[in-house]
């Protein structure tokens, strides 16, 4: 982006979401408030006041703001929400039939601590939820921002990506990110680089479409999802990121996502400093999983920790990749529903190497 | 309810239709598709469809159709009506849907006087599931939930005129019976053009026959469907 202006504006979390959102020319909101995502609905509501043609529903449950979105969605508007938590957890009847029926949705999710209502800070217990749903398979895609110019640039990869791919995306933040405050880069988009919508009704220039999502036939369903497990399969290379940072030929690898790789990168940094070298691996998209870019770093590596603000939901991921791939040894430093300090990290890595 | 033939904006592989001999869904559907190449506004319409034995009807018209969720048609149609105000949006729903599990949906559209119109037809059960009780079960009928009709609560779930009391003024809100076809089409009309005039939401209750779960033949669905007719008075609720 060296070439384009850039605007620098310090601001909140869920202040970059919305300047994002509307960047890549979202025109819909509907959404239920709950920390901590309610200035999404508060924010959006301001410039719904603003500009006329923009949107906005603040409706009586999480499930009808998804119900409304889809149906947004169905008639051609770039419609997106926001929610956490037990709200996220009610989101996924209207999510799951957006999957269902391709339908591309933006969902914006501040992870809380869980179960139930839990707290509202630290959290990436809303992994396993977010990537699989509830019945289904998981055809969607997934960013993790780890800072606050991450919200702003994949908030914008998560609406293309969804109206490119016709999978619902989202952006998993949690609640520190959300309530952070500091500076960021809006750079514009070029109109071309916007993915434009569809509406799947009432367009004049062609037959009635009588979509559904219950079936009667087993085979009809099968062979449905057999399309959509080969589009994902197909899209996964494309979409799948990760980063790694650190000594590359180090054997100790540290793996981490969200804001808890941010703070896994100051902790790698600080031993660098004291030369003790370490890498750090740390996916910008938890689905599609970059599966070669894990498998890559891990080579020849003899520990492996992993960290996260849950027990485990990251973990099993990690070590699903690598099963039998390597014999290194794995540690965990798992704090469910509270924050990572880089120290703890340098500590634990110091123990490791003992 | 009006006239004998089928209209175009019925698919030919919508006859014979997918519902059972006798229902009421395939009678207040011909009519909406009736009204549809009557109004003229087949075209313009996207009709959308709940889980229940509506969702049959998914591919019934020459219309775009939405089949969503059950209970969420109401949410997914006010959706699609603030995306794009020159569509008209229809919503079909049975009484499960529309009274017990998207009643929430329902009432807020109501409240907050969505321009769609909302059609649902009552057979006092949840039919598609095989006949359980429903928040419109009469008083002692037996249902698969509600054996020699214990269960049930002591008056049922009166919808137009719990809408009626949150409406705003231009709603419209009516209730009719597959038995007084005339009736029923006028209502759904004024329903409908309602919404073409901008004047807010609309919503029409049609008592329905059941005969698979009634467990009636054709003489004793009609009678039934008299005694549904004592206790939900039909007219117009609101208008
Ligand atoms: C969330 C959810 N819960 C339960 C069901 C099962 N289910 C399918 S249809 C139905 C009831 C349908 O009754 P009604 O809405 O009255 O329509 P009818 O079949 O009587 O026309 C139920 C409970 C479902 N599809 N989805
Ligand atoms: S079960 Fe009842 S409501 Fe459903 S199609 Fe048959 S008669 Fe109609």
């Amino acid at each position: 982006m060296a070439q384009v202006k850039v605007k620098s504006v310090l601001m909140t979390g869920n202040q970059v979401v919305v300047k994002a959102a509307l960047t890549v020319g979202a025109e819909m909101f509907s959404g239920y408030p709950i920390t901590p995502t309610t200035e999404i609905l508060s924010e959006w509501a301001k410039e719904a006041e603003k500009d006329k043609k923009l949107i906005f529903l603040q409706t009586e449950d999480e499930p009808a703001a998804g119900f409304v979105m889809v149906g947004g969605v169905s008639m051609g508007k770039k419609a997106w929400t926001a929610t956490a938590g037990v709200g996220n957890v009610l989101m996924q009847d209207p999510l799951s039939m957006a999957e269902a029926m391709r339908m591309p949705t933006v969902t914006y999710v501040g992870q809380r601590g869980g179960p139930s209502t839990g707290t509202v800070v630290y959290s990436q217990q809303e992994l396993n939820l977010t990537r699989m749903g509830g019945n289904g398979e998981g055809m969607r895609i997934v960013y993790a921002p780890s800072n606050l110019q991450e919200l702003y640039d994949l908030t914008i990869k998560a609406f293309n990506s969804a109206w490119k791919y016709r999978f619902p995306a989202f952006i998993l933040s949690d609640g520190y990110l959300a309530k952070s405050y500091g500076e960021v880069n809006l750079w514009p988009l070029k109109k071309s680089d916007i993915v434009p919508t569809e509406s799947a009704f009432l367009n004049p220039k062609k037959q009635p479409n009588n979509i559904r999502n219950c079936f009667s036939q087993e085979p009809e369903l099968y062979n449905h999802l057999l399309e959509d497990f080969a589009d994902f399969a197909s899209i996964s290379e494309k979409v799948a990121e990760a980063e790694v940072i650190g000594d590359k030929n180090s054997h100790i690898l540290v793996c981490a996502w969200g804001v808890v790789a941010n703070s896994a990168k100051t902790a790698v940094d600080e031993l660098e400093r004291q030369g003790i070298s370490v890498k750090l691996f740390r996916p910008i998209t938890m689905r599609p999983f970059p599966v070669k870019e894990l498998q890559k770093a891990a080579e020849g590596v003899t520990d492996i920790l992993i960290t996260e603000s849950a027990n485990g939901q990251f973990g099993r991921i990690v070590r699903e990749t690598l099963y039998g791939l390597l014999e290194a040894e794995i540690h965990r430093l798992y704090k469910p529903a509270m924050g990572v300090m880089p120290e703890e990290i340098q500590s634990k890595i110091r123990e490791v190497m003992r | 309810m009006k006239s004998p033939r089928f209209p175009d904006t019925i698919k030919e592989s919508s006859k014979p239709s997918n519902f059972c001999p006798g229902c009421g869904h395939s009678i207040i559907l011909k009519n909406i598709g009736q009204l549809m190449a009557d109004m003229k506004i087949e075209k313009k319409t996207v009709f959308a469809i709940d889980i229940g034995c509506s969702l049959l009807a998914w591919d019934f018209f020459d219309v775009d159709t939405f089949q969503t969720h059950h209970g969420r048609t109401t949410a997914t149609a006010l959706g699609m009506k603030r995306a794009n105000p020159d569509a008209i949006i229809l919503a079909y729903m049975g009484d499960g849907g529309g009274y017990a599990i998207g009643l929430q949906n329902l009432i807020h559209a109501c409240y907050r006087n969505e321009n769609i119109t909302v059609i649902l037809a009552n057979n006092t059960m949840f039919s598609m599931t095989g006949g359980q009780m429903a928040p419109t079960t009469l008083p002692g009928e037996v249902t698969n939930t509600t054996p020699d009709g214990v269960f049930t609560a002591d008056k049922p779930f009166y919808g137009p005129e719990m809408l009626a009391r949150e409406a705003h003024e231009g709603a419209y809100i009516a209730r009719a019976a597959v038995s007084n076809p005339g009736q029923a089409y006028s209502y759904m009309k004024n329903a409908i053009q309602n919404q073409i005039d901008g004047k807010g939401f609309s919503f029409v209750e049609i008592l329905s026959y059941c005969p698979i779960n009634w467990k009636t033949d054709a003489e004793g669905s009609a009678k039934f469907l008299e005694k549904m007719k004592k206790t939900f008075p039909l007219g117009e609720i609101k208008k």
